[in-house]
């Protein structure tokens, strides 16, 4: 099941590398979101509260426009019948679930670079919590965003749906990172993030199983 | 000759009120061609999507078996070829990409002595480099057949298979079709009477729509 998951990534990835249909709106929305947000901060100095909360904006919305495309562009493209001819649901949501995680860590990646870089308040005091905070984040919102994905890649106002899906799903895991990313801006350790840590990894963990097993009932019509 | 076997029993559809067919029972056993047929809108491609899994019933239910073993909804899709107007393959990667992803993601072999004998039966051969964006639809409609027949399917379904075909693309898929009946199940679902010539059962769509 994994060597056939693990085609279906690499046949997405190839897909993308030609067709660019999720890395350039991606990229664009990046660039764009950062840009707005500093003009606009000018030359306020902004709290670390602030700056938490702005970085995992920025994350939410570059998810909302990048994240939806795995299943958005098979359907559009009239190609989900054929997905459905060489994959069991659980291949296909395997695959697009590693696609869309490798793809929101290299988005999240450089979204904390650029911040890191242009925001003089975006200080990591503990480097570990944050990447912990970070790649449960990432998971969340990866296995959050391919099952919201393939429902509403069914569904006729793609556009309006996903976010307003995504919102009510998502806002639990973005209200914990800003906190977890919050703390570990402030320096503080492990012992004083567990009850946050918990949280989020409770929620990777339901929306990855609940993911998986709700699938088949998506997939198939 | 394979020992695969589908059994329709009391199928129904409805899409909303609007009743597709109803109580529909048929078996088809070991290998042969199979016809489907019904006027535009009988709810032929509707059928043959329920027979290959990718639609459920409104009521009743399909069972595919190779031999006595009932094969379960997961693995369904390595027993069947599908060929049909509304499938589309990635227009991104030439043929041969497309075939070689193919096989990759269904985790069997490359049959490369298979997919060129197919290759050049469809008169496709030269062109497997090319980009399937650039091909016409009846190349399109032929490398389709490749799709559905490169891993050896037990059970063929072809929803409309000489559409957009010229003669030469016609005979061609007869005599596959022909080649293919005398080992597995080939389903035909279509309007045209040298389609449905091929077919040695039929079921009329229309002797399935009365509600009472």
């Amino acid at each position: 099941m994994n060597t056939k998951a693990y085609a279906l990534y690499k046949k997405d990835l190839y897909s993308e590398l030609r067709t660019r249909y999720a890395i350039n709106a991606l990229v664009m929305f990046i660039i764009v979101a950062i840009s707005v947000i500093l003009f606009s901060i000018g030359n306020e100095k902004i709290s670390q509260n602030l700056t938490s909360g702005l970085f995992w904006v920025v994350i939410f919305f570059s998810a909302m426009s990048g994240l939806a495309r795995a299943f958005v562009s098979e359907e559009e493209r009239g190609t989900s019948l054929t997905l459905h001819l060489i994959a069991a649901p659980s291949t296909i949501f395997s695959g697009k679930l590693l696609f869309n995680l490798i793809l929101v860590f290299c988005m999240n990646i450089i979204i904390a670079i650029l911040y890191a870089a242009l925001f003089d308040s975006f200080v990591i005091n503990n480097f570990a919590l944050f990447v912990v905070s970070f790649i449960l984040g990432n998971i969340g919102i990866a296995a959050s965003s391919t099952i919201i994905a393939a429902i509403i890649s069914k569904a006729g106002a793609k556009g309006t749906l996903y976010p307003v899906l995504s919102f009510p799903i998502l806002l639990p895991l973005i209200l914990t990172v800003v906190q977890l990313t919050l703390l570990s801006n402030q320096g503080a350790n492990f012992g004083d993030a567990k009850f946050e840590l918990a949280i989020v990894f409770c929620y990777d963990v339901i929306m990855l199983t609940g993911s998986y097993l709700l699938f088949d009932f998506v997939w198939k019509d | 000759m394979s020992n695969f076997s589908i059994k329709a029993v009391d199928l129904s559809k409805y899409f909303g009120r609007r009743l597709i067919f109803k109580n529909l029972n048929f078996e088809f056993e070991n290998c042969g061609i199979m016809g489907i047929s019904g006027a535009n809108g009988s709810g032929k491609s509707t059928l043959v999507k329920i027979i290959a899994g990718i639609i459920s019933p409104s009521s009743g239910k399909i069972i595919h078996s190779n031999g006595e073993s009932e094969i379960i909804y997961e693995k369904l899709h390595n027993y069947i070829g599908f060929v049909s107007p509304y499938l589309v393959l990635y227009e991104e990667f030439s043929a041969w990409e497309n075939l070689e992803y193919f096989a990759e993601i269904r985790d069997v072999k490359f049959n490369r002595e298979k997919i060129e004998y197919l290759l050049n039966k469809l008169l496709l051969f030269d062109r497997k480099g090319d980009m399937v964006k650039t091909y016409s639809s009846g190349m399109k409609q032929r490398l389709k057949f490749i799709f559905a027949l490169m891993h050896s399917p037990m059970f063929v379904i072809l929803d409309e298979p000489t559409s957009n075909l010229d003669s030469a693309g016609k005979d061609a898929v007869f005599q596959i079709i022909e080649e293919e009946s005398k080992s597995s199940i080939v389903i035909i679902a279509s309007n045209e009477e040298s389609d449905l010539k091929l077919c040695s059962k039929e079921i009329k769509l229309e002797d399935f729509k009365n509600s009472k």
